[in-house]
């Protein structure tokens, strides 16, 4: 381990650091524009020039090895003077358009020039001018603000894998951006823009819309896929303007997906503000109080088998327990929180993604089963595809199902259930790379589990899990990869049928005949509402989508930007939400009005603050105890066996972009689809 | 920037492209020659070589997306080589595609006469090409030959020690269609002093009496 001396304090770093990470050590901040700490190191704003001593010249500290004995100097007259001559050939061309650019107040370059820049230019020369570029919807670009810190070229390459961004032609005219017209396709694009450290590449849904100081920033959770990505959500008065990234190395680096960073403006359309009750055959403005009275008129002294309560999938936990122990009062045992009808909820390690995300990077083989990871978790298949680039290629990736693209080369071994019984038998190739890995994993998607042999795929994948050696007392490379955020809570809580229950698809069958004559949809909405037309149904959610159209009694929600709660990710691990905004309209947090309507059903819930209802929940399971780290499950028993069906698997996402109804209003995610789901064209989106 | 340094416009550009069975062999040759893993390092030659296959002598983009094919690599990695390399060329050119060097040493021995000459010989200006698509007139950089200046490259040919005159004659024979001679235009066989060599001028069959023509034994 190097040891130097940076200002005089003399620091150890690791093998392989760069003097720029020796700096920082030191607790030296040293300013730069091109380095970044994901991305490989390009060397070329020259930025982080340091003095070393019996160096000729300043040295670009982020390019720099740290050897023993260097003598660095970061405050010396000679860098400072360096480091102003860079700001100075970096505003030659730099635009002085600050006060209209949306980069103002969060941008490096003014940042730094407050630092090291000089307060008028030498140049009278004319400042060069750049087109545009068009990359779609999300980026809006300003090229002639660009540095050519080639950021987002890394990126592209890098992280996102998609070859879209480049630099082109050289010297003063070199263009940074496709040298052919074409729209950014991938799923992480909106991180272009955290990388930008000027105005060049700017949020175009967000443009002009509010300078940084005006906002207030609240740390939340992400809903709108299973990752459970840690955001901050940036907020003015009562309105949600953006969502960014927050620093999670366990689950999302510090990227996020452009659904998550996008579908917020779908909170601002159709939304649930207040009660509704239909009054003959139409849906009607109602009090909370007529709202409870109609359900109470319905539900008093029905027998509870006739009640059913399914939970969707972006709901917090919280609400999904006091309306399983409202259930619980009205004696019903129909609960399911399983809409897409998977056979999952078995043991806790039967249905996590075990191994967690960051377990990704000590994987050397996986093989994913009826999952596109793509469009179900981005930000899993970036870390798939960081731990390929680690490895230089050796890490081995295979899919079973569609053959999706996961940015990098992989094996597609087929279709459906007859290759991964080849596997189980080890006739196929892949089987050796699996018997050869030390980490082994498997990722089993929904497309896999909700089907009705899903128990026995489940079974099927466990055995395959045993002989392959991919859980040992260190690891554990089962994995299940769910696509709702609600769902793993759900699960924990057994927010599933009781004894003598049904399920989904029992209670929608029922519906359909007449025996379930109440159906409690607490946001559920990707369910077939056409079998709910005979049933009583109460709808609580935030948006009027496919749940809210055939309700009886409407029950207006908050949004999960409008409440604190619990959420677990695929990885079980339990994060917090917290409030931005308060619920719009006569909408209230959720637990509050199932446990509001309790009351009013005179079968009081036994809580009165989010407190006692945590305190519940940790009640039911004690994980809910264990905040922000996932708990090691014990491998267990589960899978039934049985016959697969011959019929490949299929991701349940069609369409990235539009999965919930947050996303599904969302006029950006509506772009998006347009732009980049080729099926859209023909109309095949679901 | 000239316009050949910009992709040419759409409907310039082929909507195909392929090596010729010949040049397949060549590039085939060209990329064995890099290390397994680094084939990547081909794309500079095989850009020539789509260049010197294209009518026009230029690539197109189809051209760039099919090397990236053959190479494994995304397009736009093609695209960076192939715009920042200026021997490259983006647009079509004409047969006769004329590089007069205008840098300093040039210019102190009159590159501005060459230019003019080529400007009023073939009555267009710097980057344009004239209408029968013979010649196109561009102004470089350094072409490395400031010791035989004023020089001008026309194709693979460099033509030195020019003069107005000279130009005009070469010019006239490439309009003709016949091909001038390459080389020095004043008499020198390469970049001796202008007044004949000083060494080695036995080698050079200048006949100089101070030097055998013939090395002794032992000698070399």
């Amino acid at each position: 381990m190097p040891k130097l001396t940076v200002d005089g304090i003399e620091v150890e770093v690791e093998a392989g650091a760069t003097v720029l990470q020796a700096c920082e050590e030191a607790g030296k901040e040293i300013p730069r524009f091109c380095y970044h700490e994901r991305l490989s190191i390009a060397g070329n704003c020259r930025m982080c020039l340091v003095e070393m001593e019996r160096a000729p010249k300043p040295v670009a500290s982020c390019a720099m090895p740290a050897a023993d004995g260097m003598v660095i100097k970061t405050d010396s007259d000679l860098v400072k003077k360096a480091r102003n001559g860079v700001m100075e050939f970096l505003l030659i061309n730099h635009p002085l358009d600050c006060p209209i650019c949306d980069q103002g107040g969060e941008c490096d370059l003014q940042d730094q020039a407050m630092a090291y820049g000089f307060d008028s230019s030498r140049y009278t020369e004319k400042k060069r001018a750049v087109k545009d570029k068009e990359l779609g919807p999300i980026v809006k670009t300003i090229m002639t603000r660009c540095i050519h810190c080639t950021r987002c070229v890394r990126f592209s390459e890098e992280v996102a894998g998609v070859g879209t961004m480049g630099a082109v032609y050289r010297g003063e005219d070199t263009e940074v951006g496709p040298y052919i017209e074409a729209s950014i396709n991938s799923e992480l694009s909106g991180n272009l823009i955290d990388l930008c450290p000027v105005g060049a590449l700017t949020s175009k849904p967000y443009a002009f819309t509010a300078r940084p100081w005006e906002l207030k920033k609240t740390d939340s959770v992400d809903v709108m896929d299973a990752v459970g990505s840690n955001i901050r959500i940036d907020t003015r008065g009562s309105e949600v303007l953006r969502v960014l990234p927050r620093l999670n190395e366990d689950v999302n680096e510090e990227w996020i997906s452009d659904k998550t960073r996008y579908a917020i403006d779908g909170l601002k359309r159709q939304r649930l503000d207040r009660p509704y009750v239909r009054v003959n055959g139409k849906l009607v403005p109602a009090s909370w109080d007529e709202a409870f009275a109609a359900i109470k008129a319905k539900v008093a002294g029905l027998d509870g088998k006739k009640i059913a309560a399914l939970a969707g999938d972006t709901v917090d936990c919280e609400s999904m327990t006091a309306l399983k122990d409202l259930m619980g009062k009205l004696g019903s045992s129909n609960l399911d929180c399983r809409q897409d009808g998977s056979k999952i909820g078995g043991p806790r390690s039967s249905y996590i993604f075990n191994s967690t995300i960051a377990g990704i990077e000590e994987a050397d083989a996986c093989l994913i089963v009826g999952a596109n990871v793509r469009a179900e978790a981005p930000i899993i298949n970036s870390r798939l595809r960081k731990r390929w680039r680690m490895t230089a290629g050796d890490f081995r990736l295979a899919l079973i199902g569609e053959n999706w693209d996961p940015t990098f080369k992989h094996d597609y071994l087929g279709a459906g259930p007859e290759t991964l019984t080849e596997i189980l038998e080890g006739k196929n190739d892949f089987a050796k790379v699996l018997e050869a890995a030390s980490n082994p994993m498997i990722i089993l998607g929904m497309g896999a589990l909700n089907r009705e042999d899903g128990e026995a795929v489940l079974a099927t994948a466990r055995a395959i899990a045993d002989k392959y050696g991919m859980v040992t007392g260190e690891w554990n490379g089962f994995n299940v990869l769910h696509t709702a955020a609600a769902r793993v809570g759900g699960l924990d809580l057994g927010f599933v049928p009781g004894e003598g229950g049904l399920s989904t698809t029992e209670i929608l069958d029922g519906a359909a005949k007449g025996d379930v004559e109440v159906v409690y949809l607490l946001g559920a909405d990707e369910l077939d509402t056409s079998k709910l037309s005979k049933a009583f149904v109460v709808y609580q959610g935030c948006l009027g989508d496919a749940g809210a159209q055939v309700a009886d009694v409407v029950l207006p929600g908050a949004a999960y930007t409008e409440k604190n709660g619990t959420y677990v990710n695929t990885e079980g691990r339990v994060q917090y939400g917290w409030r931005a905004v308060f619920p719009v309209g006569d909408a209230r947090e959720d637990w509050k009005i199932v446990r509001a309507l309790s009351a009013s059903l005179g079968l009081t819930l036994p809580y009165d603050n989010i407190e006692a209802v945590r305190t519940r929940m940790v009640e039911i399971n004690d994980v809910f105890g264990s905040v922000n780290v996932p708990r090691k499950a014990a491998w267990g028993d589960f899978g039934k066996a049985g016959v697969m069906k011959s019929e490949g698997f299929a991701s349940p996402v069609r369409n990235f972009y539009m999965t919930d109804p947050i996303s599904r209003a969302s006029v950006t995610m509506a772009k998006c689809t347009e732009a980049f789901v080729k099926d859209a064209a023909a109309g095949k989106v679901a | 920037m000239s316009h050949l340094r910009r992709p040419a416009p759409r409907e310039l550009q082929p909507t195909s492209f392929a090596f010729t069975p010949e040049n397949m062999d060549r590039a085939k040759k060209i990329i064995a020659k890099y290390p397994q893993g680094r084939q990547q390092s081909a794309t500079m030659p095989l850009l020539d070589l789509a260049q010197r296959q294209t009518e026009g002598n230029w690539v197109p983009t189809v051209a760039m997306d099919y090397i990236a094919d053959m190479l494994d690599m995304p397009a736009i990695r093609v695209y960076e080589v192939a715009t920042f390399y200026t021997m490259y060329n983006l647009a079509p050119v004409g047969q006769n595609f004329i590089q007069v060097c205008t840098t300093t040493p040039c210019w102190l021995r009159g590159s501005s006469d060459i230019v003019k000459m080529c400007k009023d010989e073939l009555g267009i200006g710097i980057g344009e090409t004239t209408a029968d698509g013979k010649f196109t007139l561009i102004e470089v950089e350094c072409l490395g030959a400031c010791v035989n200046a004023p020089m001008m490259q026309i194709n693979d040919d460099y033509y030195e020690d020019l003069t107005g005159e000279s130009t005009r004659n070469i010019l006239d024979t490439l309009k003709r269609g016949d091909k001038p001679k390459a080389g020095p235009q004043s008499g020198r066989r390469g970049c001796e002093p202008i007044d004949g060599p000083k060494v080695l001028k036995a080698f050079c069959g200048c006949g100089a009496a101070d030097q055998p023509a013939e090395p002794k034994d032992g000698e070399a």
